[in-house]
């Protein structure tokens, strides 16, 4: 009977069904379709099973919807358990109007009550009533999707299990050579998936959903059991039911293959621009600013934050310790002014608590917001609480830090870290994930705290080594100049009387330097005064000297004049007139 | 199926509705067993409509029908559902509550 019902019926199996891959219906479920590389396999059953309260319905509900309103796969909702009306209105919450669907004819809802207390069985028989109503619905809207929800209380209903098997192989081997892309659901059995055993009908993909309570934190998973013929994400993951629907998070389907930006962005705080290279952080990285109490962690926070909204981008910033209000006030104090991007909508302050939800839920939770609010920056104030736990806080982290970077979204986490012990080494867990670390530490001496900032690392860029101190100001962060004395650095007021110390030593240099010059000045001039004196004293000889020379001279030369006048009168020789000196000489 | 959907229009206590869908075995099995069934416990006193769901698909909808053949029993109130081809009489007794005509009298 079923193959005549067949043979009349198109179906969009076949066009659909020869491609190398598996045809795929997708499911418009956020993240889903990320797990499962596209979604249902199309023209096949999946079974989605968990226990009481973990969202089949509405799971089921939205594949039926949003293949109607957003693929053009007008759908088929077989009910077991709630009637029309009761379904419409529970998922009216999410955003679903079921009643306008069905008007304009892309969905059918048909409700099967089955009162086991009303039947009585007598003899041979199928659920040929069950494929007619099927049948009659999927005609009137021209459906390609369908749901049974729940099949299973078939079960309780009908008193002949046997019977009842055999007809839902039947029912589903109808369903795929008709081509329909099907979901069914079913509760969650102690041994086997499901409590009848569905999965045997069921070969193609199941997926189970869970509802679990950790440390009295409930957090909703979706795992993909099996989905032959394709390739699919094998972990949990966490999902949310919020008013947009189910959404799912693949958050560890990513690898580290985004692209990275070379682009810089100001850290909004000149000086610190300058200790990272002169250009501030890389667009896209992750800094962790750690400190301990009172270091000035948000103020960082807020000064990226603000310098990111002025220039146009958006921040979302979200905050684990403080209510939004109170970080714009406390941010006013250091002069930034938060309020006022938040009022034209660039920055949101998101409040979170960290043990409201589990830590899935909010890496859930923040990826939701990521989506919706498409920010430039995304600052966590704190993470301290949430990376309380280990293991599974760091690979959350792994996994926020890649969501975030294939966005090309800037990310900073401020750290609370606590007082003393090795500082880097609390972070050590998360920061190899981290690009840029800024590490704010308080120094204690001499009767006062001061802070100064180190970068602890920073990659791809040639960053300061130096430990500078800085001030919160009604300015903002301002870093100082550091102080560097012979004895490694100092801060605080300190550092004022070692500068004060250091001038005056300075002076009493230039002093002495000025005195030193005075004396070889005066020196100089004493042996200057002294040359003089004596040049005149030589001076004085000389002449004297001179004088008498020449008075020897004339002294002498009238002696030779004498002898020859005497030799010329003695006719001694030949006179010579005026040769004198001749006559001296051979006298010799 | 042999003459579907007699039916008598005079006011009845029994008022009977055996869905089946097409003439099928079972589904012409549950009419013949019927019949019999009636003829023998309520002569007289009922009346049987046969719905084919192939042809009226929209009325399995109503009273919700998924096994074939189910019969209807829509008076005397409350209604009554008994699925299977109704070859076993004693059940189709007890489910219509019917006492049966052999034995003590109605």
């Amino acid at each position: 009977m079923s193959s005549s019902v067949l043979a009349g019926h198109k179906t969009g199996a076949r066009k659909k069904g020869s491609g190398p891959t598996l045809p795929k219906a997708p499911s418009g479920i956020d993240g889903l379709d990320e797990i499962t590389a596209g979604g249902l396999p199309r023209g096949r059953p999946t079974l989605i099973c968990g226990g009481p309260g973990c969202g089949k319905t509405l799971f089921a509900i939205e594949f039926l919807v949003q293949g109607a309103s957003q693929f053009g796969e007008p759908g088929v909702f077989m009910a077991f358990e709630e009637t029309a009306n009761e379904l419409a209105a529970n998922v009216a919450s999410l955003g679903f109007d079921l009643k306008k669907l069905e008007a304009q004819k892309k969905l059918a809802i048909d409700y099967v009550r089955v009162e086991r207390s009303e039947i009585e069985e007598t003899g041979e028989y199928d659920l040929e009533g069950l494929f007619v109503r099927l049948e009659h619905a999927i005609a009137s809207v021209h459906a390609q999707r369908v749901v049974l929800d729940t099949i299973e209380t078939l079960f309780a209903g009908l008193p002949n299990p046997s019977v009842l098997r055999a007809e839902l192989r039947r029912l589903f081997a109808w369903l795929k050579a008709r081509g329909m892309t099907v979901v069914i659901t079913g509760e969650r059995g102690n041994g086997p998936l499901t409590r009848n055993g569905l999965e045997e009908y069921v070969s193609d993909c199941v997926i189970l959903l869970d509802h679990r309570v950790t440390e009295e934190i409930s957090t909703r998973r979706l795992r993909v059991v099996k989905y032959r013929g394709s390739t699919h994400g094998t972990n949990e993951y966490p999902f949310l039911i919020n008013q947009a629907g189910i959404s799912v998070l693949p958050v560890t389907g990513l690898g580290l293959q985004h692209h990275v930006s070379t682009q810089r962005i100001s850290t909004g705080i000149p000086r610190l621009d300058e200790m990272l290279g002169g250009r501030g952080y890389f667009k896209g990285s992750t800094v962790l600013v750690s400190g301990t109490a009172g270091t000035g962690k948000t103020t960082i926070a807020g000064h990226l934050a603000v310098d990111v909204c002025a220039k146009g981008g958006r921040c979302l910033y979200l905050a684990f310790e403080e209510s939004p209000s109170q970080i714009e006030r406390n941010m006013v104090s250091v002069g930034l002014d938060l309020g006022r991007h938040v009022r034209s909508g660039r920055l949101c302050i998101l409040p979170m608590r960290p043990q409201s939800t589990g830590l899935e839920m909010h890496l859930a939770l923040i990826h939701k917001s990521v989506q919706e609010f498409r920010p430039d920056l995304v600052i966590m104030d704190p993470i301290s609480n949430l990376i309380g736990s280990g293991l599974e806080a760091r690979s959350m982290l792994t996994r926020l830090i890649d969501f975030l970077k294939s966005r090309q979204t800037t990310a900073l986490f401020t750290n609370l870290t606590r007082g003393g012990g090795a500082l880097e080494e609390t972070d050590s867990g998360v920061s190899s994930l981290i690009d840029t670390w800024l590490m704010l530490e308080i120094i204690r001496d001499g009767g006062e705290r001061n802070r100064i900032i180190n970068v602890i690392k920073s990659r791809g860029m040639a960053h300061s080594n130096q430990t500078s101190e800085f001030r919160l100001t009604d300015r903002g962060f301002e870093i100082l100049d550091s102080y560097l004395g012979v004895s490694g650095m100092l801060t605080g007021s300190v550092r004022l009387s070692r500068e004060a110390e250091d001038r005056a030593a300075a002076a009493l240099r230039e002093f002495d330097v000025a005195q030193k010059r005075a004396l070889r000045e005066s020196r100089r001039r004493a042996f200057e005064s002294r040359l003089a004196a004596m040049r005149e004293e030589f001076a004085a000889d000389d002449a004297t000297l001179a004088r008498s020379l020449k008075e020897a001279e004339l002294l002498s030369k009238r002696v030779g004049a004498d002898r020859a006048a005497m030799a010329q009168i003695r006719r001694a020789f030949r006179h010579r007139p005026g040769d004198g000196t001749a006559l001296a000489k051979g006298q010799d | 199926m042999r003459g579907p959907a007699r039916t008598k229009q005079k006011p009845v206590a029994w008022e009977l509705r055996l869905y089946v869908a097409g003439k099928s075995r079972k589904s012409v099995i549950a009419f013949s067993n019927l019949r019999r069934i009636c003829e023998e416990h309520l002569r007289g006193k009922y009346r049987i409509e046969v719905v084919d769901l192939l042809k009226n698909p929209l009325l399995a909808r109503g009273d919700q029908i998924l096994a074939v053949p189910t019969l209807v029993r829509k008076l005397p109130p409350p209604m009554k559902k008994i699925i299977g081809d109704l070859s076993d009489q004693a059940r189709v007794l007890v489910g219509l509550d019917v006492r049966p005509v052999q034995g003590r009298s109605s």
